[in-house]
C-alpha cells in the first residue's frame, strides 16, 4: 500500500498529526512533542525511500478521488519533488531534535501543545506545496502552511506580533497574488493541472493573459522565497520568532518558494517561454544578483546574530534565484544544489544561534569573546565550520553550489554575475569572520583572581546532549554531503533536469 | 474600444476595488484599517473568479429536470465558485489571525497607529 | 458584550430564534447536493446561533450550551472525521478520498453520495467550532465590568 499511495503520504501524514495533537494530547500533554517526532520520522524515511521509487526518471501520478486528470487532482512523484521532500523533512526531524528544551525555555506551559500542532500543520503545507501537481492545490497548501508560520512566529518575545503581522499582510498579498496569477491562468486555458496546461500553452503562446498569470505567479513565488525587493517580512520575521521557529523557517520556508518558481517556470511554461519569449528567467537573475549583494552588505551591519543570519538568508536565495534566473543545466543544478546546502548550513547556524540564547542568555554578537568559547567549545567548532561553508572553501558543500553557480554564469557569458559570487562570497567572509573573530580572539574581561587560578576557575556549561548532538551532525554533514556531492549531482539532480537543458559538458 | 470597456465593465470594477484595497494596506496608518484593506483586497479576488464563473443566459448549476445536462452553455460554470469556497475560509481564518494579533500588539504596546508603534518599538529594550 | 444586560426584549427573541438558526444550519449542509449549501455555509450557520446566544445573553450564560473549551477539540474532531472517510477509502483499496471504496453500499454511485455528505458534516463541525473558537479567544481578555 506504501508503494502505491507513496505521492500522498508526507503531506497526509502530517496533516494527520497536526489533527490528533490536539485531541490526544488534552489528557497527555507530553504527548505532543512525540507524536510531532515520531510524525516527521516516518514522513523522512517515506520521503527518502521515495527518491529510490523514482531513480529512473520517471514520475508516479496519483490521482485524489480517482477521478482522471484534468478533472481531478493529482498528485506527482518526479525526481524534483523527492529531492525536495527529502531535503525539508530530515532536516525538520534535525531541528525538531533540538527543539524540545528551546520550546521548554520559551514558551508558556499552556502554549507547547498547540506549537506542535501547529509546527506538523506547517510541515503537511510545505509538502503538499511540493507533492501537488494542480495549480489550485498548491494555493491551499500555501495558505495552510502560511497560516501556521504567522502562528508561530508570533509566540516570541515582544515584539514578535508586530513582526507576525507584517508577515500576514505581505504574505497575504503573495498568496491573493498567486491566486490572480491562477485565475488568469484558468479563464485563458480552462485547467488547472500542471501537466496539462504544459501542454495547453504550446498551443495558446504568449498572450496578454497568459504573461499576466506568469507575472502574478512570479509575484506570488517571490514573496514567499523572500526575492529582492519583496524580503521586507524576513528579518523581523526570522529575529523575533522563537528559536524553534526560526530554525525551522529559515532552512525550508524560502526553499518552498524556490522549488514553485523552478516547476512553474521550467516544467510548466518551458524554458523557451522563459528566455525568449518574454525575458522573465533575465528579470530573476538581476534582481537575485541585487539580493546577494543587499543581503551580503546588510549582514555586516548587524549586531544580533539572528538578524545577521536573516540578511544572510536574503543574499542565500539570490544564490538560488540567480540559478534559476540563469536557465542553463550548470545553474539549475547549482541552485538545486544550494537548497539542500543552505538548508544544512542555515539550519545549522540557526541551531548554534538557539545554543548561545539557551546558555549565555542573548545571542548578540557585540558580547559574543572568548568566554562564550570556553564555556562552549563544540557550538563554537559547529559556527566555525557553518561559517567557512558559507563562505564557500572546499570542501565543505557551500563551495561546490557556487562552483557550479560561476560555471553556469561563465556558459552564458554573463561576467557581471560571475563576479557578484566572487564578491559577496567576500563579502561573506567579511561578517562572519566577525563573530570568529570575536570568539577565538577577543579576551573576556575577567577579574584578576580568576586569570591566576587559570584552567581550574573555566566553567564549561556546553548545552545538553539534545541540543548538541543535532548541531553537530548538521555541521558534520556539511563536510560529509560536500565530500560526497558528486554523487548527489549525477543521481538524483541531473535526473530534475527537464528535457529542454543542455547536457553538462564543460 | 467602447466594447472593450463596456463589455468588461464589471473586471474594471474588480480591478477598482482591488485598487481601494491596496490603498488602505500601504497608505492607512491604523492597523485595523490596513486588515480592512486587505479584507477588501481577497473579496475582489474572489468577485473576479466568480465573474468568470458567469455565461449569458446561464442558470444555477443544479440540475434542471427540464434543461438536461446535454447542452453545458445553459448552466454557469461551477469550478470556480468551488474554488472560491475556499479562498472565503482562507480569508476568514486570516482575518480571525490578524484581529488575534492585533490584540496582543495592543496588550503589549498600547498603541494601534503604525508610526506610533514603530517609534515605541525603536525605545523597546529586545 | 460578556455582561448580561438583563434586557428582556433580546432575551426572549434571541433565546426563541437560535434553535430555528441551528435547524436551518443542519438543512444547508445536508442539502448541499440539491441547492445551494454544504459543509462551509452551513457551519458557519450553526456558529452564528451559538454566537447570537454568546452575545444577547453575555458570557456566563452564553457559554453554558457551548462552553469554551470545546472549541478546538470538536475543530479536530470535524476535520478527523473529514480525513477518515478520506483515510477509510484508502485502507479499502482506493486512493484517498476515493468515495467508491467505502463500505456504505454494493453500488458505487450511492458510496460517492454518502461519501460527500460525510466529509460535509465533518467540514460544518470543523467551521462551526473554529469560528465559536475565534470568538471565545478574541473576547478573552476583555476586562469583565
Amino acid at each position: 500500500m506504501i508503494p502505491t499511495n507513496a505521492p500522498a503520504l508526507t503531506p497526509l501524514l502530517f496533516l494527520f498529526t497536526g489533527l490528533l495533537i490536539p485531541l490526544a494530547a488534552f489528557k497527555f500533554r507530553r504527548l505532543a512533542y512525540w507524536l510531532a517526532l515520531s510524525a516527521t520520522a516516518a514522513a523522512s524515511a517515506v520521503a527518502l525511500s521515495n527518491i529510490f521509487r523514482v531513480l529512473d526518471g520517471r514520475a508516479i501520478h496519483y490521482r485524489f478521488g480517482g477521478w482522471p486528470p484534468p478533472i481531478g487532482i493529482e498528485y506527482v512523484l518526479d525526481p524534483l519533488s523527492a529531492f525536495v521532500t527529502s531535503v525539508i523533512n530530515v532536516i525538520a526531524l534535525i531541528v525538531l531534535i533540538h527543539a524540545r528544551r528551546t520550546v521548554e525555555a520559551d514558551l508558556p506551559q499552556g502554549k507547547r501543545v498547540p506549537y506542535y500542532a501547529l509546527v506538523m500543520l506547517m510541515m503537511s503545507g510545505f509538502n503538499g506545496i511540493v507533492m501537488t501537481g494542480d495549480f489550485f492545490n498548491l494555493y491551499v497548501f500555501l495558505e495552510i502552511c502560511s497560516l501556521a508560520l504567522y502562528g508561530l512566529v508570533a509566540v516570541g518575545d515582544r515584539k514578535s506580533p508586530v513582526a507576525a503581522f507584517r508577515y500576514l499582510v505581505l504574505g497575504m498579498i503573495g498568496g491573493c497574488f498567486y491566486l490572480l496569477g491562477v485565475g488568469f491562468l484558468y479563464m485563458s486555458s480552462g485547467s488547472l493541472n500542471m501537466a496539462d496546461l504544459k501542454a495547453i500553452l504550446l498551443v495558446l503562446g504568449p498572450r496578454p493573459g497568459v504573461i499576466v498569470a506568469l507575472a502574478f505567479m512570479l509575484l506570488g513565488f517571490g514573496l514567499k522565497m523572500a526575492l529582492f525587493p519583496l524580503h521586507g517580512w524576513l528579518p523581523d520575521a526570522y529575529t523575533y520568532a522563537p528559536t524553534a521557529t526560526s530554525s525551522l523557517m529559515a532552512p525550508i520556508g524560502t526553499k518552498i518558494g524556490a522549488y514553485g518558481l523552478i516547476r512553474v517556470l521550467f516544467f510548466v511554461f518551458g524554458l523557451q517561454f522563459i528566455t525568449q519569449t518574454v525575458p522573465v528567467a533575465t528579470v530573476i537573475a538581476w534582481l537575485s544578483a541585487a539580493a546577494i549583494l543587499y543581503g551580503s552588505i546588510q549582514a555586516m551591519a548587524q549586531d544580533e546574530m539572528k538578524r545577521m543570519l536573516a540578511f544572510s538568508s536574503v543574499a542565500q536565495v539570490g544564490y538560488i534565484g540567480l540559478g534559476i534566473g540563469l536557465a542553463n543545466a550548470w545553474g539549475l543544478v547549482g541552485a538545486l544544489l544550494h537548497v539542500l546546502n543552505h538548508g544544512l548550513m542555515k539550519a545549522c547556524l540557526f541551531l548554534v544561534a538557539g545554543n548561545f540564547r539557551m546558555k549565555l542568555g542573548h545571542s548578540r554578537i557585540s558580547r559574543l569573546d572568548q568566554e562564550a568559547r570556553r564555556r562552549m567549545p563544540w557550538t563554537t567548532a559547529a559556527f566555525t565550520l557553518a561559517a567557512l561553508s558559507m563562505i564557500g572553501l572546499p570542501p565543505t558543500v557551500g563551495f561546490f553550489s557556487k562552483w557550479y553557480l560561476a560555471w553556469g554564469s561563465i556558459r552564458n557569458g554573463s561576467w557581471v554575475f560571475l563576479a557578484v559570487i566572487l564578491v559577496s562570497s567576500l563579502l561573506n567572509a567579511v561578517y562572519f569572520f566577525r563573530v570568529v573573530e570575536r570568539l577565538y580572539l577577543k579576551p573576556a574581561d575577567r577579574p584578576p583572581e580568576a586569570e591566576k587560578s587559570g584552567a581550574a576557575a573555566r566553567v564549561r556549561s556546553e548545552v545538553g546532549a539534545s541540543m548538541l548532538v543535532p548541531t553537530l551532525v548538521l555541521a558534520a554533514a556539511l563536510l560529509v554531503v560536500g565530500l560526497l556531492n558528486a554523487f548527489i549531482v549525477k543521481g538524483v539532480l541531473l535526473k530534475i533536469l527537464p528535457p529542454g537543458l543542455a547536457g553538462m559538458n564543460p | 474600444m467602447p466594447e472593450f470597456l463596456v463589455g468588461h465593465f464589471f473586471y474594471w470594477f474588480v480591478f477598482l476595488l482591488m485598487a481601494i484595497g491596496l490603498f488602505g494596506i500601504v497608505l492607512k496608518r491604523n492597523l485595523i484599517k490596513k486588515v480592512i484593506g486587505m479584507s477588501i483586497f481577497q473579496v475582489a479576488i474572489i468577485l473576479f473568479f466568480v465573474a468568470s464563473a458567469s455565461k449569458w443566459g446561464g442558470t444555477v448549476p443544479v440540475l434542471d429536470p427540464k434543461l438536461g445536462v446535454s447542452d453545458a452553455s445553459r448552466y454557469i460554470n461551477p469550478l470556480p465558485h468551488c474554488l472560491m469556497l475556499t479562498a472565503i475560509v482562507v480569508s476568514v481564518a486570516t482575518s480571525g489571525v490578524a484581529f488575534a494579533l492585533i490584540i496582543s500588539i495592543w496588550r503589549r504596546y498600547k498603541t494601534l497607529d503604525e508610526p506610533e508603534l514603530l517609534a515605541r518599538m525603536k525605545n523597546d529594550p529586545d | 458584550m460578556t455582561r448580561n444586560e438583563d434586557n428582556p426584549i433580546i432575551t426572549l427573541i434571541s433565546s426563541m430564534v437560535a434553535p430555528f438558526i441551528m435547524l436551518f444550519g443542519l438543512y444547508v449542509i445536508f442539502h448541499g447536493h440539491y441547492s445551494p449549501g454544504g459543509g462551509f455555509q452551513g457551519g458557519t450557520l450553526l456558529a452564528a446561533s451559538i454566537i447570537l446566544l454568546r452575545l444577547a445573553l453575555g458570557s456566563e450564560l452564553g457559554k453554558k450550551q457551548f462552553p469554551s473549551r470545546w472549541g478546538t477539540p470538536l475543530g479536530s474532531l470535524g476535520v478527523l472525521i473529514y480525513f477518515g472517510t478520506g483515510l477509510a477509502a484508502l485502507l479499502l483499496g482506493g486512493t484517498f478520498l476515493n468515495y467508491a471504496f467505502l463500505p456504505f453500499s454494493p453500488q458505487a454511485s450511492h458510496n460517492r453520495y454518502w461519501g460527500i455528505l460525510s466529509i460535509e458534516i465533518g467540514v460544518g463541525l470543523a467551521v462551526m467550532a473554529v469560528l465559536v473558537a475565534i470568538y471565545d479567544d478574541l473576547l478573552e481578555g476583555e476586562p469583565r465590568a
